[in-house]
């Protein structure tokens, strides 16, 4: 009898944990479904709380489309990605739509398709990604445009078959035309310089530097004599000692830019280490996080330097797909064009894939006004 | 002194066995039915056909790897290498492949390239019995895909979807269905059909209850387990082809985590870490209700972080359920005493 009745109560127990169970997952499914944004459609038939929630928001969104658009990042906690979503999600409810931001379980493309299936089977207007593999998504991403879908890559893109247009973070000329600008402003115009790279086979690094070859052809830069491209290759020890190479080779030398993250913050320790800041000035392309030491202060071993801003590239990533959606812009068309509501015109062109690519405008200048908020960024 | 431990266990559950383990499915049944609803409810894209096909098979190749990780539970042991040897297998094939090795080599070297990682964690662990097989495969696990990793470093190779057989290995479909879901299917039956039909799976149970008492009993204990260190290696290797055919590119960190959700699913199927317990098509159901939970939820956009604390925690009230009921009938027991006293 009691045997029976522990049995009974145990079994009563195991199904009430069950419930526990079921029960914590419908509650977080709604506090989520409250606070992230949803589909109109999952709304509606979300749990009532979340539907009433959703009734008022039901008359923003165009009539034909859905107005849902959505972003998936490389990974969570990725700070730079979770920038570009907030830039995403700023444009796309800037123009009175919902934003979805998806970021994988892991960084791979795997957990991405996932994300992807989830999307399209939800029906939404359009698709950004930051691809965590060139090839692995196109099944995915091909479906997803079968199924209506405007899907773009940025940051990072996949190939072109799996893409409408690949928001190019900076084109190759842009970072060219702002690194010799900014040497020409550092240096005054005049006297010896170098370039301290990554590698000698860095397909980036190389394209920027032909393309500052190319750009300091003109007259205006006729003064600025360019002494040496030397390759850390983007190792740290061995970008100090090329550094300290260029010093002991070219006793004037005015400035090292260097076009690489590693670099520019190797050759500014050297800089600073040696008490040289202000003698021999570092410029280039670096990571907020790793410079700011190097960038704060009277005299800085480095005044400026660029990087691309996250938030611009996510914004820009938004108006393209709302673009599609309404207007139909197309951004296979090398040449097509439209202006987004931050008042700019962006030009589809050929990107070096093969595809298609829209750039998002000049680096970013980091300097040290702005130097302390970034960074906490990347 | 560990030999009086596991006795202890394995005569507890063998008493009430029948009719926990009767529940336990149903339970697992309602909770699939209730997942179900549940994404019925939240989401009118759940119920298409189509896109519910796409989710089911994204959640096949780990799926097919808890088939033999059933089969190792049952036998008390545990193999975290399997995502390690997923990714090695896969990037032999994908990086020969690129070298102008004929595809149909390369997948015959991908199975036993996953086949040798799973005989080599078998034959460790019968020549040394007293280690541990999570250490062991632990230490596998790091050694498979440091090799992964050596061979691929940060590059992805394939282009695999050129040949448009392999492509088919993953996305050709028999009328609505996926072939994949269908070699899915197959090998759950086959898996459950020799664990429950036959001499070697109650041999399995056998040596799981009590590895000592079956091996005096007749039951080649090491033979046994080196079947199923292999298996889960070959059956890794399946799983590779599916994912390379699925994916078309590899790259050295794919599959990562796979062990522990294949044991997930193992263990919210009824089958216990200890051995000895649980059955088959528990471990069937548990799979399309994690991976149907997940994607029900992924709908509704929740987070992916969030989705897999809910797992988590459902898992831990899983493994809690039987110590808990157990407790409470210890208490009850005493009780009991005290009150005829």
């Amino acid at each position: 009898m009691k045997k029976v009745l522990a049995i009974l109560l145990s079994a009563a127990m195991i199904l009430s944990l069950a419930a526990c169970g079921g029960g914590t997952t419908v509650q977080s499914a709604e506090s989520a479904a409250a606070e992230t944004p949803v589909t109109e459609a999952a709304k509606e038939e979300a749990a009532p709380a979340a539907a009433e929630e959703a009734a008022p928001a039901a008359e923003a969104p165009a009539k034909e489309s859905k107005g849902v658009y959505a972003i998936i990042t490389k990974s969570a906690g990725n700070p730079y990605n979770e920038r570009e979503a907030s830039g995403f999600e700023a444009a796309i409810t800037g123009a009175g739509y919902e934003a979805i931001i998806k970021h994988p379980a892991e960084i791979t493309a795997e957990a991405q398709i996932t994300l992807i299936n989830e999307l399209v089977a939800q029906g939404i207007d359009g698709i950004a990604i930051a691809a965590n593999d060139f090839d692995a998504l196109e099944t995915s991403l091909k479906a997803a445009m079968d199924a209506g879908i405007h899907c773009i890559c940025l940051d990072s893109s996949c190939n072109p078959a799996s893409r409408e247009v690949f928001i190019n973070q900076a084109g190759v000329k842009e970072v060219g035309q702002c690194l010799v600008d900014a040497t020409y402003d550092l240096t005054g115009g005049e006297g010896q310089w170098a370039i301290l790279s990554a590698t000698s086979v860095a397909t980036n690094q190389n394209a920027w530097i032909d393309a500052m070859k190319e750009i300091l052809k003109d007259d205006k830069y006729s003064k600025m004599e360019l002494v040496e491209v030397a390759y850390g290759d983007d190792e740290q020890q061995k970008s100090v000692d090329e550094t300290k190479a260029l010093l002991q080779n070219y006793p004037d030398l005015k400035l090292i830019n260097a076009p690489t993250t590693v670099g520019i913050a190797a050759a500014s320790k050297v800089i600073q280490d040696e008490g040289l800041c202000g003698k021999v000035i570092v410029t280039g392309l670096g990571l907020p996080s790793e410079m700011a030491e190097f960038m704060e202060g009277e005299n800085p071993a480095c005044p400026y330097m660029f990087l691309w801003n996250p938030i611009d590239v996510g914004a820009v990533a938004g108006y393209t797909l709302m673009a599609m959606v309404n207007d139909g812009f197309d951004g296979g068309q090398v040449g097509a064009s439209f202006t987004a509501a931050d008042g700019k015109t962006y030009t589809v062109s050929q990107a070096d894939d093969g595809g298609t690519q829209i750039i998002v405008g000049p680096p970013f200048k980091f300097d040290s006004s702005n130097i302390a908020d970034w960074k906490t960024v990347y | 002194m560990e030999d009086t431990v596991k006795r202890e266990i394995s005569a507890k559950r063998d008493k009430s066995f029948k009719s926990i383990f009767f529940r336990w499915e149903t339970l697992l049944v309602l909770m699939f039915v209730a997942v179900n609803i549940m994404n019925i409810c939240i989401s009118k894209n759940y119920l298409n056909g189509n896109n519910l096909f796409t989710a089911i098979c994204t959640f096949i190749p780990k799926g097919l790897i808890a088939f033999p990780m059933a089969y190792l539970l049952v036998l008390g042991e545990i193999d975290l290498s399997v995502g390690s040897t997923v990714a090695l297998s896969a990037t032999t094939m994908a990086v020969l492949f690129n070298r102008g090795v004929p595809l149909e080599t390369c997948v015959a070297l991908c199975l036993i390239v996953a086949t040798a990682c799973g005989m080599l964690n078998g034959l460790i662990l019968i020549s040394f019995p007293e280690l541990f097989p999570m250490i062991v495969t632990l230490g596998t696990q790091t050694l498979y895909r440091g090799i992964a990793e050596m061979i691929l470093e940060d590059e992805s190779a394939g282009k695999l979807h050129l040949v448009q057989w392999f492509y088919d290995i993953y996305y050709k479909k028999l009328g609505p269905i996926p072939i994949c879901f269908i070699v899915f299917c197959v090998m759950a039956v086959i898996f459950g059909l020799v664990l429950h039909k036959t001499v070697f799976g109650r041999q399995l149970y056998a040596a799981g209850s009590n590895r000592e008492a079956a091996r005096y009993s007749g039951v080649p204990v090491k033979r046994n387990r080196f079947i199923c260190y292999t298996l889960v290696g070959l059956v890794s290797g399946i799983s590779a082809l599916f994912y390379a055919s699925w994916m078309g590119s590899i790259r050295s960190d794919i599959a990562a985590g796979y062990e522990l959700e294949a044991v997930s699913m193992v263990v919210l199927g009824g089958i216990s870490t200890a051995g000895g317990t649980g059955n088959f098509p528990g471990t069937v159901i548990a799979i399309f209700t994690i991976g149907l939970l997940k994607y029900g939820l992924g709908l509704i956009n929740v987070n992916s972080q969030t989705i897999l604390m809910i797992i988590g925690a459902i898992l831990i009230l899983v493994v809690m359920a039987p110590n808990i009921k157990n407790m409470i009938k210890a208490r009850m027991a005493v009780k009991a005493q005290k009150a005829e006293q």
